[in-house]
């Protein structure tokens, strides 16, 4: 998603001499392709990303269009203040891009796990916050949304192969994307982990479940209308997303919930907490988390066995998808 | 009390005494504190202002920029605006009022504010931010941030004095208004800052000492600068804190106190604006 994201942004800068690129001396082999046809217009700024929101913040002020790029820990939780007083505040157009939503640099530990980025930006009036599914929806988004007024925050994968299938990169501010159907059980998700979800609604599919797999790439503006008009058909949503069930999708499925007050209910597969100290392979992480997709679909399986004990007769209690 | 002007309409030309002015009376209306700091920059914001500052008007896009990075001190900004001409005595008479954009930190939704600001630490970036634009646009226009003593305690400041000297941000222009105090005391007490001098010198800048209440010197200093070419250059203005009215100067509790009717009395003659 990452290199897919710096072509686009090739390709729009070539278009229009507003951008510029400011990193906290992350993304080598990644930048490249901006920085050496862009020179004057790259700036790796050190490992200072405080300074690189206020930068960006005065460079917008005279009419540019700055992205700053770091790993999403530090590209939004380091600066978070600067990013609330500086583009926030000032509705400058500074596009914060942060690399590694959930557990993509899983080896690497706490400090660089996203997990809680989603929550932090959204709550703020005021941003746009984008979260694509794969490269391709994230090539569309960014392609709809670069020269919005206002800043927005971009949560980037590493991964440039893997595509959501039923997706088709697929993209629209404020409305969110459906794949498959199904009357049985919503998913919903966001980011890179839609593609467990739909691997997921698949195992569930052969076990006589019909799902809807609902992606939100735009959590701000968030598709308010998409979700209430949804969940009001649904007796049971599953939340799906590699970040905190506080603050990410779980939680902006369960406020529209309340506030339309529908009789739906929600379930929130997330991380919950950290084990001190364990760290390991994204794969391992999600399993840990019960994220990966026989997890998910287990999960679901079960959830829907307390609305309606049917669906677990004669089903398996084991999950073997992969 | 101050349903008239306390400075005749006619005579706007700025001075540290009609700052300091400004200052007295309108914490005094608002009953409000923050006095010594706004007391602290009366002469260098006059030097900016009088003097140096290239604003044919507050929209145009190649004015220069100021940033008050010491927020708390926005009185003294305000002072210079209204003297300008920038702002009416009745907005100014709106300072800390319910529904205003006048608060006790600036904020770019008023007229001739480039940057809010409030949390320390933060305008430097920003001057940073518009002195690199200003380079890439081909422009002369110059950035002055005004930051505090004790602001030099944030992090995020020496990530942007790194940043000015490594791009020889030239046209970056820092004032430290050096009065020694912060919040819970003195400066060398809270966190020492010696030598502030050596170190922003060590960190690449230009540096220049100068008595931050002298009007002329800060002018003339600035006046010198090449603002074109090598390293970015800064200020260490040694000030009073409170200055002008002898009961404040140096005394931590005019960073919060409201001013009585006899302590205002009493700074008004201090400054010379009554008998």
């Amino acid at each position: 998603m990452r290199k897919a994201f710096i072509r686009t942004l090739v390709e729009l800068a070539e278009q229009d001499p507003r951008i510029l690129l400011l990193t906290g001396d992350l993304g080598y082999t990644v930048v490249e392709p901006f920085s050496e046809k862009f020179p004057d217009r790259f700036f790796n700024v050190g490992v200072a990303e405080q300074n690189m929101v206020g930068l960006a913040t005065g460079l917008a002020e005279a009419g540019f269009i700055p992205f700053v790029y770091s790993i999403v820990t530090f590209a939004t939780l380091r600066p978070y203040e600067f990013i609330r007083n500086g583009p926030i505040h000032h509705r400058f157009p500074v596009r914060i891009v942060g690399v590694g939503g959930g557990f993509e640099y899983g080896q690497n530990g706490i400090t660089h796990y996203g997990l809680e980025d989603v929550g932090v930006m959204r709550s703020q009036p005021g941003i746009t916050v984008i979260a694509p599914a794969d490269h391709e929806q994230m090539r569309t988004a960014l392609l709809a949304t670069w020269d919005l007024p206002g800043p927005i925050y971009f949560r980037l994968g590493k991964d440039d192969k893997t595509t959501v299938s039923g997706l088709g990169g697929r993209f629209q501010l404020g409305r969110a994307q459906l794949i498959g159907e199904g009357t049985d059980l919503l998913i919903i998700t966001m980011g890179g982990i839609a593609s467990e979800a739909v691997i997921a609604a698949k195992f569930l599919a052969t076990q006589g479940v019909t799902c809807i797999v609902m992606v939100i790439a735009s959590l701000n503006p968030a598709p308010v209308d998409d979700l209430a008009e949804i969940l009001a058909r649904f007796k049971l949503a599953l939340t799906v997303e590699a970040h905190y069930v506080v603050g990410g999708v779980g939680s902006l499925v369960s406020e529209v919930v309340a506030d339309q007050g529908l009789p739906c209910r929600v379930v929130r597969c997330g991380v919950k907490t950290i084990v001190n100290g364990i760290s390991g392979s994204q794969d391992y992480l999600y399993r840990t988390h019960g994220l990966s997709s026989d997890l998910l679909a287990m999960t679901a399986l079960k959830a829907l066995s307390e609305i309606d004990h049917r669906w677990m007769e004669g089903r398996t209690t084991e999950c073997q998808i992969k | 009390m101050h349903s008239e002007p306390i400075i005749h309409p006619e005579d706007k030309k700025i001075s540290a005494y009609k700052i300091r002015r400004v200052v007295l009376d309108q914490s005094k209306r608002a009953h409000v504190g923050h006095i010594g700091s706004a007391l602290s920059i009366a002469e260098i914001i006059t030097a900016l202002y009088a003097n140096v500052l290239r604003i044919p008007d507050p929209d145009d896009p190649d004015r220069d920029r100021f940033i008050l990075s010491k927020g708390h001190a926005a009185l003294a900004l305000y002072a210079a605006l209204y003297l300008k001409g920038w702002l009416t005595y009745e907005q100014l008479n709106t300072y800390c009022a319910d529904g205003s954009l006048l608060g006790t930190h600036p904020e770019r939704a008023l007229r001739g504010v480039d940057f809010s600001t409030g949390s320390l630490g933060h305008g430097l970036s920003f001057g940073g931010g518009a002195a690199l634009a200003a380079r890439l646009k081909k422009s002369l226009r110059r950035v002055f941030v005004l930051v505090s003593d004790a602001e030099c305690n944030e992090g995020s400041l020496w990530e942007a004095v790194m940043f000015a000297a490594h791009h020889n941000l030239s046209n970056l222009i820092a004032i430290v208004d050096q009065n020694g105090q912060q919040a819970f005391g003195y400066t060398k007490q809270v966190l020492n800052l010696s030598p502030l001098t050596e170190r922003w010198r060590a960190f690449g800048w230009n540096v220049y000492e100068v008595d931050g209440h002298n009007v002329e010197k800060i002018t003339a200093t600035i006046t010198t600068l090449n603002t074109t070419f090598g390293p970015p250059n800064v200020l260490i203005a040694h000030t009073i804190f409170g200055k002008g009215v002898s009961y404040m100067e140096n005394q931590i509790k005019w960073h919060y106190w409201p001013m009585s009717d006899e302590e205002y009395h009493q700074a008004l003659k201090e400054i010379g604006a009554i008998p």
